[in-house]
């Protein structure tokens, strides 16, 4: 309640919060606003924004409209970013809790593992695993997961490592309490402040993988989303830059909106720079 | 005179628990005598040492008054001005010298930087000072502390080193926080004299900050007592020592327990073992190298009585009570609760014993997890062994009741309580489980002295109403001597001395044991008001 009461007082959450919600809106309103198929051909190709009444935003070079699939793009945008920050973090705290609560060998072995993927750069590991099991936006919601738990797992292992030798550890231990209670019943609430404010960190870098993916033209060609849209503007770029821009500006809010939450949250989960009147 | 506060007031930050940290405060210090200034935690000391030379945290500011030190007021001068003072001409000493200490800088270094700071001397000069002055402090090699980093030395020797940088430009003043808190109670009895000392040669004003009567007993010309940011109590050290006028003096003087065990009625002669530690080793294996934790430990504990472990920090008494409730395994020996040896026992087997022997920690802050609410902590126990919710709770509120808190506090988180108070919702949690054996690590170490008194006279209580068999681990042999039957003193992993309390704290027959009797703190003072 003390961080709710903190998080509305922090500016940058205020604005963040604002702007996500905006993000939000338009995602909720996109079947209602455009009943049709926002990847079906709609008019004249690269029609300018405000130039014609039944397209606000304009057409794409094949003739879609823009508008339908910026509100469409949000849907596929946030629901990635979700699903694939829930992976990363439940991966992330799994293997950091089990790391940073046995040590030894099991520690060994699992950061030897997270190292293995740390070395290797996130969006190249991306690019192979969508290769390998395809571009479906469920599957490559679920291998962005993949590829972003490794920083989650070592925070998690952090926090775990200066837990484990609490008293209230002890405590529980000489209780009689099993290992697999202690660490996500006791350990574990008492780890999550950091881990929660990196998720949002995490969430803002799938939506731009997902974007930077669709770039490539390697996300699912059959959903409308912001990347998409983004590679197709690509070559209009010159003579109508609209195509690309709005897209753009849109990934720019939504990613500018979590890291802000993320900031805010940050502030109010540490105690020592939370105001006190 | 050296120092003289007048009418200090410092005000604390919105929201703190009171208005002012120190109120209309005067105290003067003489340039030859050691002030102490006593108090309980919350007692506006620390803050009042620290507007001295004007390091105060954020946010807590200075109202009123003025401090006057040879006769210039340190509140007027300006900050440049003020550094060449700090370090200089008024030294001081923290309680911790591990962190006062920078980790990356050899000893000496860190000493010679006063001399840089404050003078031009040429840097042979500054090295030839610093090793003259650390063997001023008694350190065995000089030259060989100088070249030290502060984790080579120990607890004691660094904070000679941290007196000698206090001392390096021989200060008139010298401002020492609670210097020997941190230190085994042998260490703390040599810096105590080693204070005295330099202070008696250097014809200096000590301001001696501490919470402990025992060590002021050792140390004062003149006693101050603080109490809510006031000064209750002001005289020389044999008014106030032997005929304290203040309720609050004598409430505290009170409370620190008698180095003399009370006569208690004897215990049944024959009362059998309840627990048996027999031939009990256990070596710890850091960086390649054995460090032996017990050597051959062999105690017994007989039923409804209380068996002190007491010994100085390393002497192994800590690791022993861990492997007494299996939270460590040993190495070879058994340990025997009612014949059955629990180092034998498979996990399972040993979960069905788990509430058979039970543990109160050291650390009221640490001890409780500070998401869930203490009514749920206390449950937690009986919960984990399949007691159905609707029995327990009622019982959780026996217990609160039982160790002296209200029941309807159960629902609370424990930030909400004060540490006396968490030590005996540990203290509740630890007997939910309705033990035979409550070893007791430090229970009482970490409270204020009167806070210690009440829980020890509750754990004294309870095992009387329970005929618990209390194993009670600590490092100071006043308490030991007001709750123990028997007391074992512990060294390097072994058991020196067992015995009575009376005889092995009266008249103890170890060099060690009579060393450690020997470095009581107000030993003297307390013997006279005993009699």
């Amino acid at each position: 309640m003390a961080v709710l009461k903190s998080l509305a007082r922090s500016p940058s959450a205020i604005i963040g919060a604002a702007l996500l919600l905006l993000i939000l809106a338009m995602a909720a309103s996109a079947g209602w606003l455009f009943p049709n198929d926002p990847l079906s051909l709609a008019g004249r190709p690269l029609q300018a924004p405000f130039a014609n009444p039944r397209f606000p935003l304009g057409t794409d070079s094949v003739g879609r409209n823009v508008a339908a699939q910026l509100f469409y793009g949000a849907r596929t945008s946030l629901l990635i970013g979700l699903i694939s920050t829930i992976v990363a973090i439940v991966i992330g705290i799994v293997v950091g809790a089990l790391a940073g609560f046995y040590g030894r060998w099991i520690d060994t072995a699992l950061m030897r593992v997270t190292e293995a993927f740390q070395t290797v750069p996130s969006f190249i590991l991306l690019l192979l695993l969508v290769v390998i099991f395809g571009s479906h936006i469920g599957t490559l919601a679920l291998t962005i997961g993949v590829v972003s738990w490794t920083a989650p797992a070592r925070l998690t292992r952090a926090e775990f490592l200066t837990l484990r030798n609490r008293e209230f550890v002890q405590a529980c231990r000489g209780l009689g309490m099993p290992n697999w209670r202690i660490i996500f019943f006791e350990i574990l609430p008492n780890a999550l402040p950091p881990v929660i404010v990196y998720a949002s960190v995490v969430m803002a870098f799938s939506i731009l993988l997902e974007s930077a993916l669709a770039f490539l033209g390697l996300s699912d060609p059959n959903v409308a989303s912001w990347g998409n849209l983004i590679a197709d503007g690509r070559r209009v770029l010159r003579t109508a830059a609209y195509v690309a821009t709005l897209p753009g500006l849109v990934i720019l809010i939504t990613v500018l909106s979590i890291s802000l939450i993320g900031q805010g949250l940050n502030d109010a989960m540490n105690p020592r720079l939370r105001r006190k009147d | 005179m050296a120092l003289s506060i007048e009418n200090l007031s410092v005000r604390l930050p919105r929201h703190a628990d009171r208005e002012y940290a120190v109120r209309d405060l005067s105290l003067d210090v003489g340039d030859n005598e050691i002030v102490c200034v006593v108090g309980e935690s919350g007692s506006g000391k620390s803050i009042m040492a620290s507007s001295i030379l004007r390091l105060l945290p954020e946010g807590v500011t200075p109202e009123a008054g003025r401090i006057l030190f040879e006769g210039e007021n340190l509140f007027g001068l300006p900050l440049d001005a003020m550094r060449g003072i700090r370090g200089a001409r008024i030294g001081m000493i923290f309680q911790d010298p591990m962190t006062a200490l920078n980790p990356l800088h050899r000893v000496g270094d860190q000493i010679a930087e006063t001399f840089r700071l404050h003078t031009s001397l040429p840097p042979a000069e500054v090295r030839a000072r610093v090793i003259d002055l650390l063997g001023q402090m008694h350190l065995p090699d000089p030259a060989r502390a100088a070249r030290a980093y502060p984790h080579e030395l120990s607890g004691g020797q660094r904070q000679r080193a941290m007196i000698a940088m206090a001392l390096a430009l021989e200060p008139k003043l010298l401002i020492a926080d609670e210097p020997t808190t941190a230190l085994d109670v042998t260490t703390q009895a040599q810096i105590l004299s080693l204070i005295r000392e330099l202070q008696q040669r250097n014809r200096m004003g000590v301001l001696f900050i501490t919470h402990d009567f025992g060590v002021v007993a050792e140390i004062a010309t003149r006693i101050a007592v603080m109490r809510h940011g006031v000064l209750v109590e002001e005289g020389s050290a044999a008014k106030v020592l032997e005929a304290p006028e203040h309720p609050y003096t004598r409430e505290l003087i009170a409370a620190v327990p008698s180095l003399k065990p009370p006569s208690k009625e004897p215990l049944q002669p024959l009362g059998q073992s309840v627990l048996s530690i027999v031939n009990v080793s256990k070596t710890y294996r850091q960086k390649g190298r054995d460090v032996a934790a017990l050597k051959n430990v062999t105690l017994a504990l007989r039923r409804g009585s209380t068996l002190g472990i007491v010994g100085e920090s390393g002497s192994g008494k800590s690791t022993l009570a861990r492997c007494i409730v299996r939270l460590l395994t040993t190495d070879s020996g058994a340990i025997e609760v009612d014949g059955a040896n629990i180092t034998a026992m498979t996990r399972v087997e040993w979960r069905k014993n788990v509430r058979r022997v039970q543990m109160v920690f050291q650390d009221p802050y640490a001890s409780l997890n500070p998401r869930r609410k203490v009514g749920d902590l206390v449950a937690q126990g009986p919960l984990i062994h399949g007691a159905k919710a609707a029995d327990v709770y009622p019982r959780v509120r026996d217990l609160f009741a039982l160790v002296g808190l209200d029941p309807a506090a159960v629902d609370r988180y424990p930030h909400e309580f004060s540490g006396g108070q968490r030590q005996r919702i540990g203290l509740a949690r630890a007997l939910a489980m309705e033990p035979d054996i409550l070893v007791a690590d430090e229970p009482v170490s970490a409270l204020d002295v009167s806070v210690q008194a009440q829980v020890l006279t509750l754990i004294a209580d309870i095992q009387r109403k329970l005929g618990l068999s209390v194993v009670f681990i600590t490092h100071d042999l006043r308490v030991a001597a007001q709750i123990c039957d028997r007391v074992a003193i512990m060294q390097g992993g072994q058991v020196v001395e067992e015995g009575m309390a009376a005889d092995v704290l009266v008249a103890p027959k170890h060099p060690y044991s009579q060393a450690l009797v020997a470095a009581v703190p107000g030993r003297k003072w307390h013997a006279a008001t005993d009699v």
